[in-house]
């Protein structure tokens, strides 16, 4: 009995005791919800550099990693303050329609097929991206996609539909996951995918995949950082997020990106004009 | 690949044992938000469980089922629903919870809460009714007499407090959609879990996962102590 009572008061006191310590560091400092793809924030991009723009503006950056898709939509529901994604017809559409405002391209990389290193498709011979994404489906091979409607979904959409293919194919497999995610599985599977680069060189010590495939104006990757509008949504936290994307544009952290290294390759090249 | 199993286990015991900050955070995370969830719906739910199990209103099969019933809706639905509530068109859009600890501890009393309630009224409607009227016709208050009732009960209701809390602590995918894994904020154990795995950082991972397999241990072994003593007290 008394074993009962004491296991009852320590469920309660602990219970007190987490009650207290649910103040969340999110109060420490103004919030800003930066919707952004899993690329930026898999390959450890955003966590090499934003703390540096929260100790100097006094901001805490509150991350959602998601898929491009989602992260648009998630600005165009003023459920977050700022979006940062690379679909450029998606995002055209997110500022025409009046949800984004002010976009900035402020770095890129390209978009690369992996594929197993004995290449069972012979798509290391293709001239250009849509002659490759011809023979995956046309020879007996595996091809994983994201299927998540992420940036690096759409684009691959884009290439099939170039190609003329319908993407039902045998070897086809949608799987709904995360760049990174997708990576492993298709290491599993020794099947060919569509990745960003910076992913793959934060990965690549982890995959038995190889480069099937790169270069050519199809495969470019641009990112954007997109403000919400203030007239759609008044109460968002507007001033930060607008620091937030000033503060990607200032020549000190468009040198940041292009320092950020994996395994001694540069993941991003920062692309901000005026 | 090149990690072995057993190398991966070393990190993993070597990230708990170092106090790694980043795991801690998320552990703390975890217990605080469920624990918050838990305070706030053990007492409704019990009441609940107690009118459930012996007022006889209209409809009153109506409620039993349907909570029954919740006890097994997946959590990614619950989710998906505190989901929608939550986001700025919902209805409950202006609290602004969409992505915070307060919109997880929402879900996961959604998620708790019937689990309680069913086993509570198992436990009322298991307790010889004479407790009750005894205690009534000696004067007791309405509250009162539940709580004595309560006490009697103690230990099939700490059960049912147990078999809840360790639903919401170990669930994914409510505390995925609607926490959003934002580290040092709604990254708890399940989501940290999932999203180390699918970074290829396992070591982490299983580490986070030791602590739920730890604790499910110890849950467990309270379960089965406090099951030991409660069948012998059924007379």
């Amino acid at each position: 009995m008394l074993k009962l009572k004491a296991s009852v008061s320590m469920l309660l006191a602990a219970t007190v005791f987490s009650g207290a310590m649910l103040s969340p560091a999110a109060l420490a400092g103004e919030v800003i919800k930066l919707a952004t793809t899993t690329s930026t924030e898999n390959s450890g991009l955003l966590g090499a550099i934003l703390p540096k723009f929260e100790a100097e503006s006094g901001y805490t950056v509150q991350v959602i990693a998601t898929g491009t898709g989602q992260a648009l939509k998630l600005g165009s529901q003023g459920d977050v303050d700022v979006v940062m994604t690379h679909a450029p017809e998606a995002e055209a559409k997110f500022v025409a329609d009046g949800y984004g405002v002010e976009p900035r391209g402020i770095m890129e990389n390209d978009f690369i097929v992996l594929g197993p290193k004995n290449d069972p498709a012979a798509v290391k011979a293709s001239k250009d991206a849509v002659d490759a994404f011809n023979k995956i489906a046309t020879k007996p091979s595996q091809f994983i996609s994201r299927g998540d409607n992420s940036g690096t979904h759409m684009k691959e959409l884009e290439i099939w539909q170039a190609a003329a293919v319908t993407p039902d194919f045998a070897g086809y497999t949608s799987v709904g996951q995360g760049m990174g995610k997708t990576l492993l599985m298709a290491n599993e599977l020794q099947a060919y995918t569509l990745a960003d680069r910076g992913t793959f060189i934060a990965y690549k010590a982890k995959l038995d995949l190889t480069i099937s495939y790169e270069g050519g104006a199809a495969l470019a990757n641009p990112y954007q950082i997109i403000l919400i509008n203030s007239e759609k949504y008044p109460d968002l936290n507007h001033k930060g997020a607008k620091a937030l994307s000033d503060w990607f544009i200032s020549p000190a952290t468009q040198t940041m990106i292009n320092q950020f290294t994996v395994q001694g390759e540069q993941l991003f090249k920062a692309t901000y004009k005026k | 690949m090149n990690d072995g199993w057993l190398a991966l286990l070393q990190q993993a015991f070597s990230l708990l044992l170092s106090l790694n900050p980043d795991v801690w955070a998320i552990i703390n995370i975890s217990f605080s938000v469920s624990f918050a969830a838990l305070l706030i719906t053990v007492v409704p739910s019990i009441i609940l469980g107690f009118i459930l199990a012996f007022s006889h209103f209209r409809g009153r099969w109506v409620v039993t089922n349907l909570i029954q019933t919740l006890q097994s809706i997946p959590t990614v639905v619950i989710g998906l629903l505190v989901y929608l509530l939550l986001t700025r068109q919902g209805v409950l859009g202006d609290l602004k919870w969409l992505f915070t600890q307060q919109g997880m501890i929402l879900g996961q009393m959604l998620i708790c809460a019937p689990v309680m309630v069913a086993l509570s009224q198992a436990a009322f409607s298991s307790v010889d009714r004479r407790a009750w009227e005894t205690s009534r016709t000696l004067g007791a208050s309405w509250l009162r007499a539940v709580w004595t009732l309560c006490r009697e009960l103690r230990v099939p209701l700490l059960l049912a407090i147990i078999a809840a809390f360790s639903r919401i602590l170990t669930e994914v995918g409510c505390s995925m959609m609607v926490g959003g894994n934002i580290m040092n904020v709604t990254r708890n154990i399940p989501t940290a879990i999932a999203l180390e795995t699918s970074k290829g950082d396992f070591a982490q991972a299983i580490a986070l996962g030791l602590v739920l397999l730890i604790l499910a241990l110890v849950l467990n072994f309270i379960l089965g102590s406090l099951r030991g003593k409660a069948l012998p007290r059924s007379h």
